[in-house]
């Protein structure tokens, strides 16, 4: 199921931000608020937030950049996420890798140009006894093969 | 008649259809006015079998699997008539692969309702934390140095020791942080116990919070489990709803809760110092030591920080005595320890036993070899910082120490294991690889040592002057080594040393026309 999300819009994000300002140490709390309103760190947002936490933009800008899950725009209408880290490599996860870069046509870390499907390295789902695995849009996947990784990146490209 | 069914709803179970074989059941069995009930349980770790259906009957559960969608029409016939069914593994304690392990830590998870409170004291939960109550601070202290109880998440470091020292300290605040920041390949423990058994970690930080006089506890783990995130969330519900968090906790003085914060993504936030500046929402850029974390620790206060699976380890040793928990182990390595099988593995799963086992007996016995069928060759121990242990070394004992002794460790207890198609070369240049993407960039020997690291093992790859830039790497992961301000940058020369070492005939020059005619 694709993930639907809101337009950015100002009165919203300072709503979400305006909800989280009171945990201590919210910055993470926020930032991950909003990607999951906006499927993005809207980039108007960051001056918001450092007015929120009495920070300064940079700091804010810090941490946004520092954490690999924050986007600074939104991800195509799908997100196909494959393990690549030992337990998967094992279980012949460099070769899936390879065969879904091929098929989507483009590399790890980047969108379709039609902006169906993006495809993303993670580093271990926890799904380590039942490798490879993946994730696509939320949905996890394990014992991944051939067959089921072409079912998967034909799910993804409709 | 009405049956009873366990259907897992671990993360790793779902992966391999455990959601859609439940939905099938239920469908199936009002299709045909068959009364059941389902109960959504954690995994009993033996990933092979997964999705595993439990059925309770009056001899005890009985286990079928791996159970399919298509399996379920006949697999209800057999449950309803009595009659025998090809995927039946007969009583669920009894399969051999789960009755040699010595379950402490997981005895629950797998069994039990993980969102239940009810569920989990009527299966020994919270006995730990009464006995706590009734110790207090000094005597639970005792408990807990006397079990040997030391730090699951590799370090070791003894958690009495840790603990009296956030005791002694004084100040108006102080934290239990549980690290469940389980971001090495080959581990799912943590993910598993938060998914199966949720209560038993919140249980574990209650004990903590009444010994070292914290009444905040967070914990953090990652965005990549949102399964594990949701079970936690909910269990702290059920519990503040149940009075065991809040004030005046199972009618005692005490007042402690709890909070779960996620990560994004980010493996340095497993450094317990990077991941308090993380809670605190800063970068998770790792903090040099001392001062420790006991006493400037989360929001500059004093702080526990633990491994989840210590502090899952705390409600046995309370309830059961410090004595029986140490009456496991070898050596300094005392207790339980949950080992994660993994890679490409026959029987993949969670393992949890005595410390002395051999690595041997892990891979090949307990792991029955490769899935693939061909010979293993190398198995990384502990995570991307673990060293590549070759069969040679298979007769290592799994202890701290024995895998010190032999340059390598025993981490959050993963095993990955690799056959004879492994390419060692790629292994250690991924596991510097690794190192540059994730690395905090605070000290330089982690953040500029593994970018020339990757591209010295691509040299070495490309057949450049092989001996030179062997030499090179190694030298260069000995820098890392001592020259680390964490275990990320320090830990990192053990996967690449230990490829180096026992697989050298990976990285021999590749002999070219030139070097023939020399």
């Amino acid at each position: 199921m694709t993930a639907v999300f809101e337009p950015w819009n100002e009165t919203r994000g300072a709503e979400i931000i305006a909800e989280h300002a009171n945990q201590e140490g919210a910055t993470l709390v926020i930032l991950h608020a909003l990607q999951e309103a906006f499927g993005y760190v809207p980039e108007a947002a960051i001056p918001m937030v450092a007015q929120a936490l009495t920070l300064s933009r940079a700091e804010v800008h810090g941490v946004f950049t520092f954490y690999h899950d924050f986007r600074h725009k939104p991800a195509g209408r799908h997100v196909l996420k494959l393990c690549r880290a030992e337990a998967c490599q094992a279980a012949g996860g460099d070769a899936l890798a390879a065969r879904a870069e091929a098929r989507l046509g483009v590399s790890l870390g980047n969108t379709t140009a039609d902006d169906r499907v993006t495809l993303e390295p993670i580093y271990c789902l926890g799904l380590c006894a039942t490798a490879p695995s993946a994730m696509l849009d939320g949905r996890l996947i394990g014992r991944l093969d051939q067959k089921r990784l072409d079912a998967l990146v034909a799910e993804a490209q409709r | 008649m009405s049956l009873r069914l366990f259907v897992p709803r671990d993360a790793g179970a779902i992966a391999v259809g455990a959601d859609e074989v439940a939905l099938a059941l239920e469908q199936a069995a009002s299709k045909r006015g068959l009364g059941i009930e389902i109960v959504r349980t954690g995994s009993r770790g033996m990933y092979w079998l997964e999705p595993l259906v439990e059925v309770a009957t009056p001899q005890g559960r009985i286990a079928f699997g791996p159970v399919t969608e298509a399996d379920v029409p006949s697999l209800l016939d057999a449950l309803a008539n009595n009659t025998p069914h090809l995927l039946r593994l007969g009583a669920t304690d009894e399969i051999p692969w789960l009755k040699r392990q010595t379950r402490l830590t997981f005895a629950r998870c797998g069994v039990i309702d993980p969102r239940s409170l009810d569920d989990y004291r009527a299966h020994g939960g919270y006995k730990g934390f009464e006995r706590a109550l009734s110790l207090g601070s000094d005597a639970i202290l005792n408990e807990v140095t006397a079990s040997g109880l030391r730090g699951r998440g590799g370090a070791g470091f003894p958690t009495g020791i840790k603990w009296k020292t956030v005791a002694q300290a004084k100040a108006d605040r102080k934290f239990i942080v549980c690290n469940a920041d389980e971001g090495d390949s080959g581990t799912f423990a943590d993910r598993m116990i938060m998914e199966g058994d949720p209560f038993l970690v919140i249980e574990g930080m209650t004990i903590a919070g009444i010994t070292v006089g914290a009444t905040k506890g967070y914990i953090y783990t990652r965005s990549e489990y949102p399964h594990a995130i949701a079970a936690m969330n909910a269990a702290i519900l059920a519990a503040r709803r149940g009075g065991y968090l809040g004030s005046n906790i199972g009618g005692s003085a005490y007042s402690f809760d709890l909070e779960v914060r996620v990560g994004a993504g980010a493996y340095v936030c497993g450094e317990e110092t990077a991941l308090l500046e993380s809670i605190e929402g800063r970068r998770g850029v790792v903090r040099a030591k001392p001062p420790l974390p006991a006493h400037y620790g989360l929001f500059g206060k004093p702080t526990a920080i633990n491994n989840i699976l210590s502090l899952a380890a705390i409600p046995f040793i309370l309830a059961e005595g410090a004595k029986t928990y140490a009456d496991y182990g070898m050596g300094r390595s005392r207790g339980t320890m949950p080992i994660q099988l993994a890679g490409n593995l026959r029987y993949g799963g969670l393992f949890e036993t005595a410390f002395g086992v051999t690595l041997g007996e892990l891979v090949d016995d307990i792991g029955g070899g490769t899935l693939t069928g061909r010979p293993v060759r190398a198995v990384q121990v502990g995570g991307p910082l673990g060293a590549y242990f070759p069969r040679a070394l298979f007769d290592t004992p799994f202890d701290y120490e024995a895998f010190a002794a032999r340059d390598g460790l025993i981490g959050h207890g993963g095993i990955v294991v690799f056959d004879d198609s492994v390419d060692m070369r790629k292994q250690a240049r991924f596991a510097m690889e690794f190192c540059a993407i994730e690395s905090c960039g605070k000290c330089t020997p982690c953040r500029i040592g593994s970018t020339r690291g990757v591209e010295t093992i691509e040299k070495i790859i490309n057949g450049e002057r092989v001996s030179e830039n062997l030499a090179l790497v190694e030298d260069l992961c000995n820098t890392m080594k001592f020259g680390s301000l964490c275990a990320l940058g320090g830990f990192t020369p053990y996967p690449v040393l230990s490829a180096l070492k026992h697989f050298r005939e990976d990285f021999a020059p590749v002999p070219t026309t030139l070097q023939a005619a020399e």
